[in-house]
C-alpha cells in the first residue's frame, strides 16, 4: 500500500509542478514505483515538463467519468524502467469536472499499485485545491522566499491543518543566495519561523531548471546541477533517510573552517 | 410604591400580580400621587421590577406609561430575573477560552470572553474577543479585544508586532518603520481615549480589576 503526497502552495508559479516532476523522477531513480497525477485541469503542464505530452491518449477526467480504466490513461515514462507513470490532467474541461470524492477513490485505488502517488495541485484554494488534497495522506507545501508566497503558504497550511492530514512539510524553492545574504529576500529562518512547520528541503534558483523543463528532461536527471542534488536529497528524505540540508554557498567557509583558520591550521 | 430620593424617584413594582394588572395599578398610582416638577426639568426615575421578568417590549411599555403619566425619565429598569440565554451569554463573556497553535493567514478566531493563545498570530490572521486577549507568542496579524464594545479590554503579547490592533471601536495601525523589540507588551485605551502600547508592567496599575488573586508574599 503506497503513500499519497500532495504538492501545493496557494500561490501560482512558485514551483509546484517543477517539484512534482523532479521529486517523482528522483524517487523513481531510488527504485520506487511512482505515479504522478496532474490535477491542474484546464492548465496541464506536468506532461510537458516530463516530455510526455505527445503520448497522452486519455486523461484524469476520462478516468473519473469512466471512459477508460486508470491503467489506460497512465502514461509510462520509458526512461525509468516502468517505475514512473503520469496521469495527465484534462485540457478541455475545467476544475468542476472532478469532485473530491472521485479523487479520493482514484488515489486509493492507485495506492494499491504504487509506492508513491505525487499529486500536483493547481494554484488557489478552490475546487482544484480541494480535489488535489482529497486523496492525499500528507502534504508538501512549496514556497519561495517572498512575502506574498509565504503569506499564501500560511493560508494553505491553515487549511491543511483542518483536514486530517499529518502536519505538512515545507520546501523553499528558488533561493537566491546573494539576495538572501543582502537581506533583500527573506532568509530560511524567517520563512520557517513564520510558518512553523518542518523544513523538508531547500532548492536554489537555477537557470538549468528552466532549460531542463523546456527540453522535457527534469533537472534531476542531470547529476551536476545544484538543484538536481537538492531534489535528490529531498527524495531521500521522503523515503526516510536523514540527509542534512546542503549549504547554500560552497565558497563561504563554515564555522569550523573559520576556527581552524584562526588556529593557523588548514 | 413610589419613593422619592435626591436623585429622583424609585418606582417599586408589584411582582406578584399579572402584567395587565400591573399596568393598571401603575397608571392609577401615578395619576393619584401627582406632584408637578418644581422647575420643569425632567425628573429621573428608576424602576425596580423585583422578581418579575420583563421582555424588551414590556420594558418599553412601562417606560412609556411612566413618561406619559408624570413626564418622568426612566433611566433604568432593574429586575432580579434574567433569561437563561442572557445568563449563559454573561457566563461566556466571563469565560477564558484558549487555543494552542497558530492563527494563520485567512483564519479568524472569535470568542465572547477572554482569549488565551499559546502560539502566534501570523500576518493575515485575526483574533476577536469580547474581553481581553493574551498571546503567548508573536502577534503579527490583527487582534480585536473588547469587540462588542468593552473599552477596558486589553491585549497582551510576548511579542507585539501587530498589523493592526483594535480595542472596542478604536483602531491602531502598526508604524511603517519600527526596529524596536516589543517583547512583553500590552495595549489598552488610555484616558485620552487612544490605544497605547506599553510595557506589560503598567497593566497592574491601569487595570487593577484584572487582578483577581489575593495574597502571596
Ligand atoms: N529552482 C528553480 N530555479 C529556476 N526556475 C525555477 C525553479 N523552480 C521553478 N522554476 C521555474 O518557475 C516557473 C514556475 O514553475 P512551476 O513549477 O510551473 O510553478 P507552479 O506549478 O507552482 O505554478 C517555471 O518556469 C519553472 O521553470
Ligand atoms: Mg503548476
Amino acid at each position: 500500500m503506497g503513500e499519497a503526497i500532495v504538492i501545493t502552495s496557494g500561490k501560482g508559479g512558485v514551483g509546484k509542478t517543477t517539484t512534482t516532476a523532479n521529486l517523482g523522477t528522483a524517487i523513481a531513480m531510488q527504485g520506487k514505483k511512482v505515479c504522478l497525477i496532474d490535477t491542474d485541469i484546464g492548465l496541464r503542464n506536468l506532461d510537458v515538463i516530463l516530455g510526455l505530452d505527445n503520448r497522452i491518449i486519455y486523461d484524469l477526467v476520462d478516468v473519473v467519468e469512466g471512459r477508460c480504466k486508470p491503467n489506460q490513461a497512465l502514461v509510462k515514462d520509458k526512461r525509468f524502467d516502468g517505475l514512473l507513470y503520469l496521469l495527465p490532467a484534462a485540457q478541455t474541461s475545467d476544475k468542476s469536472a472532478v469532485n473530491p470524492e472521485q479523487m479520493k477513490e482514484l488515489v486509493d485505488q492507485l495506492k494499491q499499485d504504487y509506492d508513491y502517488i505525487l499529486i500536483d495541485c493547481p494554484a488557489g484554494i478552490e475546487q482544484g485545491y480541494k480535489n488535489a488534497v482529497a486523496g492525499a495522506d500528507r502534504a508538501i507545501v512549496v514556497t519561495t522566499p517572498e512575502r506574498s508566497a509565504v503569506r499564501d503558504a500560511d493560508r494553505i497550511i491553515g487549511l491543511l491543518e483542518q483536514e486530517t492530514h499529518e502536519p505538512p512539510v515545507l520546501i523553499i524553492n528558488r533561493i537566491r543566495n546573494h539576495l538572501m545574504e543582502s537581506g533583500d529576500m527573506l532568509d530560511i529562518d524567517e520563512v520557517t519561523t513564520h510558518l512553523s512547520i518542518d523544513l523538508l528541503g531547500i532548492v536554489v534558483d537555477d537557470d538549468m531548471v528552466i532549460t531542463a523543463s523546456n527540453k522535457g528532461e527534469p533537472i534531476t536527471m542531470n547529476p551536476d546541477s545544484k538543484a538536481s542534488i537538492a531534489y535528490r536529497n529531498i527524495a531521500k528524505r521522503i523515503l526516510g533517510e536523514s540527509i542534512p540540508l546542503m549549504s547554500l554557498s560552497d565558497e563561504k567557509p563554515t564555522f569550523f573552517q573559520k576556527i581552524f583558520k584562526l588556529l593557523g591550521k588548514k | 410604591m413610589i419613593k422619592g430620593t435626591k436623585d429622583g424617584f424609585i418606582l417599586m413594582l408589584n411582582d406578584q400580580c399579572g402584567y395587565e394588572v400591573l399596568k393598571e395599578e401603575l397608571i392609577e398610582k401615578l395619576s393619584v400621587q401627582y406632584k408637578a416638577p418644581a422647575d420643569g426639568q425632567a425628573v429621573k426615575a428608576r424602576i425596580e421590577a423585583g422578581n418579575r421578568f420583563l421582555t424588551e417590549e414590556q420594558q418599553e411599555e412601562i417606560r412609556q406609561i411612566v413618561h406619559q403619566q408624570k413626564s418622568l425619565l426612566v433611566d433604568d429598569i432593574y429586575s432580579n430575573v434574567i433569561t437563561k440565554d442572557e445568563a449563559e451569554q454573561r457566563v461566556r463573556e466571563k469565560e477564558m477560552s484558549s487555543m494552542t497553535g497558530i492563527v494563520r493567514s485567512g483564519q479568524v478566531i472569535e470568542v465572547e470572553g477572554d482569549f488565551l493563545l499559546v502560539g502566534d498570530v501570523n500576518p493575515g490572521g485575526m483574533i476577536m474577543a469580547g474581553g481581553n486577549i493574551y498571546i503567548l507568542g508573536t502577534l503579527r496579524g490583527i487582534a480585536h479585544a473588547g469587540c462588542y464594545g468593552k473599552k477596558e479590554a486589553v491585549i497582551v503579547a510576548s511579542q507585539m508586532l501587530p498589523a493592526q490592533i483594535r480595542i472596542a471601536s478604536k483602531l491602531n495601525r502598526a508604524p511603517d518603520q519600527d526596529d524596536e523589540s516589543h517583547e512583553m507588551e500590552c495595549a489598552y485605551i488610555d484616558d485620552r481615549d487612544q490605544i497605547v502600547v506599553d510595557r506589560l508592567q503598567v497593566l497592574r496599575k491601569i487595570r487593577p480589576g484584572m487582578t483577581k488573586v489575593e495574597g502571596g508574599i
